[in-house]
């Protein structure tokens, strides 16, 4: 009796172990299965709370012609392109969608990572969508991402502090000096870390300047009299006493919390749209008295440097066709509009930045200075290198207050040749 | 000094040897035959994971050599041919390399000896301790089981200029926006993190010094710092010299504390550091590889000098025979 159960007891216990075992091995097999089958199409894209819910309108109005799977990339630009990058690199097919920011289209297109869109994919994409944005995505001519998103920085003020905000650098300068004369908040934050944010800050006074770091084919470097300026401009805010002490380590998120936090002692920010959002959270008595106006410039209004994500196809993708339908779909102006309210992204397509829509409006109050300044934004060298051109920058601009300006174009001059070759080492 | 140097690790060969002596001759009826069979079936058995590991560490060290003699950046692939030494030229010439290996030099030398003291006087209190002894050497062990990057986070956070709770020790609101606050917060994360760690390979060795040798040098009059320089160090150190080793060959290759940290912002950047942000970020693999080559060839210097001038034992030889 006793020896029976005991057989019996194995007999059961080897059974479920040959099952997990079965299963153990089956189970990549199904899954290798369930992803080759039919229609999924991957996105591999930034991380954006409300984007699910894009994804299942899309899946639902694709009718079973394609299955979109949105796969999160990490949070920061550098980690996302880290990824895609090495995917790509090593020949991986199974990512479809591709999230781009919009100083990669270059780099991508030229190793041959993405698809150029072409034919009616093209017209529909150029039908309706900002110059602006349109231009993040084209190198050499060509269209090689669809505008999902955009971005711009806009002069955050506190109305208590300045009624009247300043129109250019230099006043903003010395309306901070006085204010801290005045024992009141005076700073000026802006992102000053050694990181793109710094690339950003003086790419936008050089094309407020009127200069040009490269040359428009990329391949020659230019730095003229306004990259100069923008130098003694980028040298004289930061040494004066009138920025925040931590500036050389100020990211977007450090730059929005020296405005919002309570004691703040800063007048003025340049930052995304994402503080209007942010400071009706963080800082509701501060918020009443928040205001926004254009980029500030060298001689009047300025142009602040365009962000944003594009999509594009994987050149490496097994269903291109149904990539392409799905990138369109994702980027629809419906889409960008339930974005923009939901996730606060700037919409790429004209007519979405639409005034009798209170929806729109509620959410995006500064949308009629975003649209000024997204007529003649200041784009980014378009380089192959330009993550080289980025890391080179900073390194030279960083800490800001230490620029002597004609040494550092100096310098710039020679990083950035050497880095347009990649011959050089990155620091 | 050296008597009483070489007394115990005398006492290791003797206690070696005994067993070796006693076997020769069992051995001796056996390895004719079956005990020849035996060795060559041990080899065999022994082959495929010896092929594996060769290759496993093998192929990727020669491979990254063959791509430092490379122009291969990811982004040019037209332009991928052989240019000989011309990485390494380009790498040995630049100023942003050598800033970096001085960096990296001073903060392995910084960190490891810190750490030898803080080591050395943490193992002396685990070793005496006489109550609670599991409990003290959980807790001191506690800061080594961390995650380098979770803590090299929390460390961020605490120095953090809007929310840190540390900062305004260094008199400034935000130190880690310059370099020589910001490298003192490196080495402080890499010795709180690592002591631990050289505590437990010193106190191995503190378990080698034979008690009747300190008894013996108290008789004779000997103060406790005396005994200390006199009997204990020098008894110990091959294991002193094993510890050394270890954290050398690690502080060199520091990497997640910085990243984190500063991520090489204002001159902080360490080889490693250096060789990712040109690999990874930049996709240049020939100067990547040039850099992992440098860094290589350091090591087996560092383990080299260790082990050839001061005479450390290397990890695996007689030193893990005695314990």
């Amino acid at each position: 009796m006793v020896r029976t159960r005991a057989d019996g007891r194995g007999i059961v216990r080897w059974r479920v172990l040959a099952a997990a075992g079965a299963a153990l091995v089956a189970a990549p097999a199904v899954a290798a299965c369930s992803s080759e089958s039919g229609n999924q199409v991957t996105v591999y894209s930034a991380p954006e709370q409300n984007f699910q819910t894009v994804v299942d309108n899309c899946n639902k109005a694709a009718n079973g012609k394609y299955e979109i799977v949105y796969r999160k990339l990490p949070r920061g630009a550098d980690g996302q392109r880290e990824q895609l990058v090495r995917r790509l690199a090593a020949g991986d097919s199974d990512l479809d969608v591709l999230g781009l920011d919009v100083t990669w289209t270059a780099e991508f297109a030229e190793a041959g990572w993405i698809e150029e869109w072409t034919g009616a994919d093209k017209a529909e994409i150029e039908d309706g969508t900002l110059k602006g944005p349109l231009d993040t995505a084209t190198y050499n001519g060509k269209l090689y991402a669809a505008p999902k998103n955009t971005n711009v920085q806009l002069l955050w003020y506190d109305k208590t502090v300045t009624p009247k905000p300043p129109e250019t650098w230099a006043e903003m300068i010395d309306m901070a000096k006085r204010l801290k004369s005045e024992g009141r908040p005076y700073q000026i934050v802006f992102t000053g870390a050694q990181y793109e944010g710094l690339v950003v800050t003086y790419n936008s006074l050089v094309s407020s300047a009127g200069g040009e770091i490269l040359s428009a084919d990329g391949k020659k470097v230019v730095l003229d009299e306004g990259a100069l300026k923008a130098l003694e401009i980028l040298k004289e805010a930061t040494d004066s006493g009138i920025t925040h002490p931590s500036l050389t380590v100020s990211q977007e998120g450090e730059t929005q919390h020296q405005f919002e936090d309570k004691g703040s002692e800063a007048a003025f920010e340049l930052n995304w749209p994402f503080v209007y959002p942010a400071m009706k959270d963080g800082n509701p008595d501060r918020f009443k008295n928040l205001e926004w106006t254009t980029y500030p410039g060298i001689d009047g209004p300025g142009k602040s440097t365009i962000g944003g994500n594009n999509f594009a196809v994987s050149a490496l993708s097994s269903k291109k066709p149904q990539a392409f339908e799905a990138a369109k779909c994702l980027r629809n102006a419906e889409n960008q509009r339930f974005s923009a309210i939901n996730d606060g992204v700037p919409p790429t397509i004209e007519s979405v930045y639409a005034g009798d829509d209170k929806e729109f409006v509620d959410a995006y109050p500064m949308w009629e200075t975003i649209l000024d300044e997204l007529q003649d934004p200041a784009v980014r060298p378009q380089t192959v290198v330009y993550q080289n051109l980025s890391t080179i920058t900073s390194k030279l601009l960083s800490p800001p207050a230490e620029i002597d300006p004609q040494d550092t174009i100096e310098e710039l001059r020679d990083g950035l040749q050497k880095a347009l070759e990649s011959k050089g080492v990155l620091p | 000094m050296s008597e009483l140097a070489s007394e115990p690790s005398a006492q290791g060969v003797d206690t070696e040897s005994r067993v070796p002596a006693v076997e020769p001759k069992k051995g001796k009826q056996g390895l004719s035959e079956g005990k020849l069979a035996e060795r060559r079936l041990g080899w065999l058995l022994c082959a495929p994971a010896a092929f594996v590991m060769i290759a496993v560490t093998g192929w990727p060290i020669i491979y990254s050599v063959w791509l430092s003699l490379q122009r291969y950046d990811l982004r040019f692939p037209d332009q991928q041919q052989f240019v000989g030494l011309d990485n390494y030229i380009a790498v040995l010439t630049d100023q942003y390399w050598w800033t970096a290996v001085g960096i990296t030099t001073l903060l392995t030398v910084v960190s490891v000896v810190i750490e030898l003291v803080l080591g050395m006087i943490l193992a002396l209190i685990m070793h005496r301790t006489l109550v609670g002894r599991g409990l003290v050497r959980t807790v001191s062990l506690i800061p080594y089981g961390i995650v380098t990057v979770v803590a090299a986070f929390s460390w961020l956070y605490a120095w953090d200029a809007n929310t840190g709770y540390l900062n305004g020790l260094f008199g400034t609101e935000a130190p880690l926006t310059q370099q020589i606050p910001s490298l003192l917060i490196i080495v402080l994360a890499e010795v709180w993190k690592t002591t631990p760690f050289m505590a437990l390979l010193l106190m191995a060795g503190l378990a080698l010094v034979p008690d009747d040798l300190l008894k013996a040098a108290s008789m004779d009059g000997a103060t406790a710092w005396q005994r200390f320089t006199k009997v204990m160090v020098p008894v110990m150190k091959p294991a002193i010299l094993v510890a050394l080793l270890f954290r050398t060959l690690d502080a060199f290759r520091i990497f997640d504390n910085i990243f984190v940290l500063t991520a090489g912002a204002n001159d902080t950047g360490s080889v490693s550091m250096q060789t990712y942000n040109n690999l990874i970020k930049g996709l240049n693999l020939g100067i990547g590889s040039t850099m992992s080559v440098l860094i290589f060839i350091a090591v087996a210097i560092i383990a080299f000098v260790f082990i050839k001038l001061f005479g450390a034992s290397a990890p695996g030889g007689d030193q893990g025979g005695k314990r």
